[in-house]
């Protein structure tokens, strides 16, 4: 096992290298000017030569490439273009949210879909299962940003129950923290409840078919023991697989949930830093949820091991 | 989750939130939503409307310009030799800059030069000047070659770019590079530590800044800053701006979608109006170096078929915010013309038949027109629908091209043929201090240069006269000049002149004395605490 | 174990049993949408992109049964010329994924020295955001149609491929292929026989998954800025641009929005229906 997470891990290195690479390229085939984005629309050619010698974007393609590579493997990011400040500080004070943002959105879908899934499982055709289906596909059938509008407009501007927009630390405290982020985490979450209860359900039913849970009923297991306890674990791959390529797609949710409830996150700096062609901003961005999927997934194909003896990692 | 258990959360949150919000304090923050989120800080390298506002909250100018478009003194008196050839400039006392350092006549002289190093007319006005130098401490003495008509109207401009003085260390950097720090003289000082590019800028008030003697009157008179804090946020979706600040969060918008207002009409704890009285033009460019806008012919056939009035219409809503006028100086400015209104005389449908006619006399071969359209930029994405649709009734061939706003600026930059990624129009708009005379004005530039902005028109005749303004002084000399300008630039269909439209900015009741001006100012302003 | 040796597609009960009535209702829904696509001349009352200035954001009326929008452009016109557009993304999101997915993900599953390379380029296809691909793909070629459907497609490849790869991980432990395997049946047979089979049904409910992502990640892009443009409407980008108004005019939104959610649950029931009868484990237990 430890040799398997070691050999992973290692293969790691050129995988995040070979994004570098695409990515880098991806950018600068991109039309788009930095230049441009820092000298605005009413600028002269002139002025915005003079503002592309002084970034170095006139160099070389594979001259930028390597000092760049050069430079991050010594820990140095470099600096945003347009702001001039460095990109591990730019990261740093937008990840907050989105980290908050992301783990209130997993903690509602595991909290709420789990049992939703297993009901819906359990009373197989029923009408819990019809409706907890329905309700589920309407979850992943609205963009997001409608859900976002009519959340907002139910439960902060009718009922104030909530504050419109903005995002407040945890630092601040931990309610004020919760009651800014309760609505866009639940917003992000409803495609994951949908998705992951959907799945959870398809898995259990599967299961729930198996010979031991037939002679796990026949002992005379408690229903609850048996769904818990030895379905949902069997069930458990297809699920985890969910919600690791849920969290894949959490970014673009993240972009547009960020933008409606005004969270400063990092969706909304990678957007703005793709709209500015901002190179070393989404080169860092980038490579930085390649190395978290990279590393969820482990986890995920670790988890494979442990809650399915039946995969053997050598 | 219920019903019942959100509301208990959300209730619950909300009373613990009392509880842990943060020390009372009588400081007055003025929360503001801005029109663009500030990105780069320059307020030399950047034409950005967003960074020459955050340049007026932390730099000063030598001279402001009033609400009459008269120069005034500022960080300086002048006085003009009897020739007009010399100008001299004595900073006034008590200036200092942000970093405790006191203001030298030395930093203005490199912050001028610097200033005109990047602005297209500082640049022009170097050409006539023969010196700048310091005679003292306190004094700059601005010496002409030959006579230069606009040397103070430069000195005092609000339009992008201002020429704001820095220390003499910043205004040294590298041409082309930012500068490192924001160290003004302005009445703000700029929080570094709580910048966040993109999302959130803070300045809090100059204790040291002493304001001038007379009221304010746009970027002149006395600054006197009567909020301790001003925080601007970037929202980037409109909806949510509004939101916040009918819910408090923030005091200010400083651009609202117009057809919008109508929610804020409901609201008795929220008001709107215009604070900047000048509002912005939108301008249709053709591409004078490609077929088929490249004749001038088909470039009039085009002027006619468009309508200004639908386009205003449908980017803007409201007749009350937008004005349709000929004048390409904006339609209230000293200035405006009504040369070439022939143009846009008469009803939409006697022009679509005059543009038909004259395109089918023009021999027009089917050519199709690339005419570019930003997608994420709301306020110039219609035009171009707009446009082609029209274009098309008068026999165009108009193929839109719908792209991000950050590839359309980089690619009017090119004149290749429109299989290589070349392009026939686009639009865009100005705020009408970035136009209001030949000398700024970058879309009459008739010299068909590689270093003109985008489009590259060719008049000799208006190349003539543009130099015969530099060196006019007298105002009707000024206007007559302007007036032929405008005449030869809509007979050679430089661009259309697509109207003018107000911003509206919307704040909460109880929010005072919102300064009128060319752009956004924060001195002035009150918030009761 | 009940399991039969050789889980290959079941022949029984597609004839023979009534099918449920969300399955009727749901193919009534997609045949009417697939109608509204096909026959949108016909049935749209205005050019959908006709401009009328002077008819900006009016309401439901006699003329324009759903109101307008910002254009003056009416509203019906442009959601049923819009299913043309959405429903071809959807479909082409969906079947791109799986055509290039599924050999993927069996090959991984199956050759253990090419699927570590593989999921590692899966992982890293997955971190690169589908805006940012979106824009550089649309930008490098030509904004249109192909381009959209090809920048949404990549970032949903690897989730498909680990799907399959996980479903044929948990297969190659069953004693079946086990079985199979001793006996020497050749791989490429060992595939298509034995493992393939077993991912059809999560792959079922991952295409009409993807269906449905695919449609909504067209209108993020449109909400983002960066989709196709206004004159080819799309559920996506009407939505997008009815979101300014939505305070004032919600119906702009949810006219689109309530056409595309019923398209999707229909979709996403007949995959369920779908699934529950192709699954062989589902025997005895489907109602």
């Amino acid at each position: 096992m430890l040799y398997y997470l070691l050999r992973r891990l290692l293969m790691a290195v050129p995988v995040m290298f070979l994004i570098a690479l695409i990515v880098f390229m991806l950018l600068r085939l991109t039309p788009g000017d930095p230049a441009q984005a820092i000298a605005g629309d009413q600028a002269s050619p002139e002025q915005i030569a003079a503002i592309r010698d002084s970034l170095g974007l006139d160099a070389p393609l594979a001259t930028q490439f390597t000092t760049w590579i050069g430079n991050m493997l010594r820990g140095d990011f470099g600096h945003s273009l347009i702001s001039q400040r460095p990109v591990l500080e730019m990261i740093g004070q937008r990840i907050g949210p989105t980290l908050a943002l992301a783990t209130v959105a997993m903690v509602l879908t595991v909290v709420i879909s789990l049992p939703l899934g297993v009901v819906a499982a359990r009373r197989h055709g029923g009408l819990v299962d019809r409706l907890v289906m329905s309700l589920s596909v309407l979850g992943f059938s609205v963009p997001i940003f409608v859900i976002g509008y009519v959340l907002i407009g139910i439960f902060a501007v009718h009922l104030k129950w909530f504050p419109v927009q903005g995002y407040r630390p945890l630092a601040e405290g931990f309610w004020p923290f919760l009651h800014r982020i309760f609505l866009p985490g639940l917003a992000l979450s409803l495609i994951y409840i949908a998705l992951v209860s959907r799945m959870t359900r398809a898995a259990m039913l599967e299961v729930l078919r198996e010979d031991y849970i037939r002679t796990a009923r026949a002992k005379g297991l408690s229903e609850r023991v048996i769904l818990f306890r030895h379905a949902l674990r069997n069930a458990a791959i297809p699920i985890l697989t969910v919600v690791g390529t849920g969290f894949a797609m959490m970014i673009s949710g993240v972009v547009v949930t960020e933008t409606v409830f005004n969270v400063p996150g990092l969706g909304r700096l990678v957007v703005d830093a793709v709209l500015a062609r901002d190179y070393p901003l989404i080169q860092a961005i980038i490579l930085l949820t390649a190395g978290t999927y990279v590393v969820i997934n482990l986890l995920i194909d670790i988890s494979y091991a442990l809650t399915d003896p039946r995969i053997r990692y050598q | 989750m219920t019903i019942s258990g959100l509301r208990a959360l959300g209730w619950a949150a909300m009373a613990a939130g009392l509880l842990h919000a943060g020390p009372a304090s009588a400081e007055t923050v003025l929360n503001v939503v801005m029109q663009a989120p500030l990105r780069t800080l320059d307020p030399h390298l950047s034409t950005a409307q967003i960074v020459r506002t955050h340049g007026f909250m932390v730099f000063d100018t030598l001279l402001g310009m009033d609400a009459d478009y008269k120069p005034q003194p500022q960080m300086a008196d002048y006085q003009v030799s009897d020739d007009g050839l010399t100008y001299t400039f004595t900073l006034r006392d008590g200036l200092t800059w942000h970093d405790g350092s006191p203001v030298a006549a030395e930093d203005c002289v490199a912050s001028l030069k610097r200033w005109a190093e990047n602005d297209p007319a500082g640049r022009k006005m170097m050409e006539y000047v023969a010196s700048i130098e310091t005679t003292s401490d306190k004094v700059l003495v601005l010496t002409l070659a030959r006579p230069f008509g606009h040397v103070l109207d430069l000195l005092a401009k609000p339009s992008p770019v201002p020429p704001f003085m820095m220390p003499k260390r910043l205004a040294e950097t590298p041409s082309g590079e930012q500068v490192a720090e924001m160290v003004g003289s302005g009445p703000f000082k700029f929080v570094a530590e709580e910048y966040r590019p993109g999302d959130q800028a803070v300045y809090v008030r100059n204790e040291d800044y002493q304001p001038r003697p007379e009221p304010a009157s746009w970027t002149a008179g006395g600054k006197v800053v009567n909020v301790d804090k001003v925080v601007w946020k970037a929202m980037p979706d409109m909806q949510t701006s509004i939101n916040a600040l009918q819910s408090g969060d923030v005091d200010l918008i400083e651009q609202v979608t117009i057809d919008l207002l109508p929610l804020l009409q409901m609201n008795d704890e929220v008001e709107y109006g215009v604070i900047n009285p000048l509002g912005s033009q939108v301008t249709g460019r053709f591409n004078h170096r490609l077929p088929p806008f490249d004749d001038a012919e088909i470039r009039r056939a085009a002027m006619y078929a468009l309508d200004q009035e639908q386009l205003m219409q449908t980017a803007i809503g409201d007749p009350e915010y937008y004005t349709l006028c000929a004048s390409d100086y904006g339609c209230e400015v000293p200035l405006a013309s009504d040369a070439g209104s022939e143009y846009l005389a008469g009803s939409a449908e006697e022009r679509m038949a005059k543009a038909q006619e004259i395109l089918k006399a023009a021999g027009y071969d089917g050519t199709p027109v690339l005419m570019m359209q930003p997608t994420d930029l709301t306020i110039l994405s219609t035009q171009p629908i707009v446009a082609a649709e029209r274009l098309r009734e008068a026999g165009f061939a108009v193929e839109v091209a719908s792209m991000d706003w950050a590839t359309l600026q980089s690619r009017k930059n090119g004149w290749q043929p429109v299989a290589e990624g070349g392009w026939n129009m686009l639009f865009t708009y100005w705020g009408v201090t970035g136009i209001w005379n030949p000398l700024v004005h970058a879309l009459l530039d008739g010299s068909g240069s590689d270093n003109a902005w985008s489009g590259w028109p060719v008049s000799p005749e208006i190349e003539a006269l543009r130099e015969q303004y530099l060196v006019a002084t007298d105002l009707d000399e000024q206007k007559r000049i302007a007036a032929e300008i405008q005449q030869i630039a809509y007979d050679q269909g430089f661009y259309y002149n697509a109207g003018e439209f107000q911003s509206v900015a919307a704040w909460r009741d109880g929010i005072t004395e919102l300064q009128p001006g060319p752009i956004t100012l924060f001195w002035g302003v009150k918030k009761p605490e | 174990m009940t399991t039969p040796l050789n889980p290959a597609l079941p022949r029984r009960r597609l004839a023979g049993n009534l099918p449920h009535w969300t399955v009727i209702l749901s193919l009534a829904i997609l045949a009417a949408a697939l109608a509204m696509a096909i026959l949108a001349p016909q049935l749209a009352n205005f050019e959908p992109t006709r401009i009328n200035a002077a008819m900006r954001l009016q309401p439901a009326s006699e003329t324009y049964w759903l109101g307008t929008d910002s254009f003056g452009r009416d509203l019906y016109s442009r959601i049923i010329h819009g299913a043309r557009v959405s429903l071809v993304v959807g479909a082409g999101v969906a079947a791109g994924a799986i055509l290039i997915g599924l050999p993927l993900g069996l090959l991984a599953g199956w050759f253990r020295g090419l699927d570590a390379v593989l999921m590692r380029l899966m992982d890293g296809m997955m971190a690169i955001p589908g805006i940012l691909l979106a824009i550089a793909i649309v930008a490098l070629t030509k904004a249109g149609l192909v381009t959209v459907i090809i920048a949404i497609m990549i970032p949903e490849i690897p989730q498909v491929v680990r799907l399959v790869r996980s479903r044929v991980l948990a297969a190659r432990a069953e004693p079946y292929v086990e079985a199979a395997q001793l006996l020497g049946t050749p791989a490429p047979r060992l595939i298509l026989r034995h493992l393939l089979p077993a991912t059809i049904a999560p792959l079922i409910v991952q295409a009409t998954y993807i269906y449905a992502s695919a449609i909504l990640t067209e209108a993020a892009l449109s909400f983002l800025g960066v989709g196709i443009g206004t004159e080819i409407p799309t559920w996506g980008n009407i939505m997008a641009e009815g979101r300014l108004y939505f305070a004032m005019r919600p119906w702009l939104v949810f006219w689109p929005a309530i056409v595309l959610s019923l398209c999707i649950l229909s979709i996403n029931l007949l995959g369920d229906a779908l699934r529950d009868r192709l699954d062989p484990k589902m025997k005895g237990r489907a109602d």
